[in-house]
C-alpha cells in the first residue's frame, strides 16, 4: 500500500469503481479524493454530434501527461494520482477521461485536479473528430480553454 | 533524415501522415524549425495555410517547442493543430 501516479491512454473503457477503489486503497493516511470524469457529449456549438473520434500522438502523449502530473505534485502535496484518457472511436455518453487526485486535506485535491484537466485540455496531443449528420469535423480549440491556463499563472 | 509527423485536421487536409526529409535539402539548411516549417509551406496553398506559425503548433521530439528551435539531424518533428483533448 502506497502512493502512486498512473498514467494510462487506452481504446477500452475504464471501470470508475476499481480506479476509484485503486485510488483509496494506496493509502490510509489521505483524508481528500478527488475525481473527474469526461463524457462524450451529444451536442456541440449548437450540431448534434453521434460520436467522436480520437486521435494522438502516442510517443508524446504520456510524456505531457507525466510532465503534467509531476507539475501539479510540484504545487500541490498530493498522495497518489490516476489520469486515464481514451482514444479511438467513442459513441455518446461513453467516458473519454478519468482523473483522480487523493490528498491528506480536499483543497489541494480539488485544485491539483482541474489544473490536470485544464493542462491536459491545452497540452495533451489529442484531436477529437466529431461525427455529426452534416459530416465529420474535427473540433477547434477553445480560446476559454487557453485563459483558463492564465489564471494558473496568476 | 528529419523525420516529420502531422496530427490532426493538418493531418488530413495535406493528405500526409509522415515524411523523412535530408536536412540538407536542395541546398538548403533546414536547421531551425522556422525553415522547415517555411520549407514545407512552399509546397502549395493548403500546406501554406495550414502549416502558417499560429495555425499549426510544433514539437521536436515530442516536446512542444518554438520556431526557433535548433534542428538536427534523426530530429522527429511534428506539426499540429491545437490539441482538444480531455
Amino acid at each position: 500500500m502506497s502512493h502512486f501516479t498512473q498514467i494510462v491512454v487506452q481504446a477500452q473503457d475504464f471501470d470508475f469503481a476499481y480506479e476509484y477503489q485503486k485510488l483509496r486503497d494506496s493509502n490510509h493516511s489521505d483524508g481528500a479524493l478527488v475525481t473527474f470524469v469526461g463524457l462524450v457529449r451529444d451536442m456541440n456549438l449548437q450540431q448534434s454530434v453521434s460520436g467522436l473520434f480520437l486521435e494522438h500522438y502516442p510517443a508524446m502523449t504520456e510524456k505531457v501527461l507525466n510532465n503534467i502530473v509531476q507539475t501539479a505534485r510540484d504545487k500541490w502535496q498530493l498522495g497518489s494520482v490516476s489520469v486515464i484518457h481514451r482514444v479511438g472511436q467513442l459513441k455518446v455518453s461513453e467516458q473519454i477521461v478519468f482523473v483522480g487526485v487523493t490528498s491528506q486535506h480536499r483543497q489541494a485535491a480539488y485544485h491539483a485536479n482541474e489544473f490536470i484537466m485544464d493542462y491536459l485540455k491545452t497540452k495533451a496531443p489529442f484531436w477529437k473528430k466529431e461525427t455529426t449528420p452534416q459530416g465529420d469535423n474535427w473540433v477547434v480549440a477553445k480560446h476559454s480553454d487557453m485563459q483558463k491556463l492564465q489564471n494558473w499563472r496568476n | 533524415m528529419l523525420k516529420i509527423l502531422f496530427f490532426g485536421q493538418l493531418k488530413d487536409v495535406i493528405k500526409t501522415e509522415c515524411l523523412e526529409i535530408e536536412i540538407t535539402e536542395s541546398g538548403k539548411e533546414l536547421n531551425t524549425v522556422a525553415k522547415l516549417r517555411s520549407m514545407l509551406q512552399e509546397k502549395d496553398d493548403t500546406w501554406n495555410e495550414y502549416l502558417a506559425y499560429g495555425k499549426a503548433m510544433v514539437a521536436v521530439n515530442q516536446e512542444m517547442t518554438s520556431d526557433d528551435t535548433a534542428l538536427s539531424d534523426a530530429d522527429e518533428v511534428a506539426f499540429f493543430p491545437p490539441v482538444t483533448g480531455g
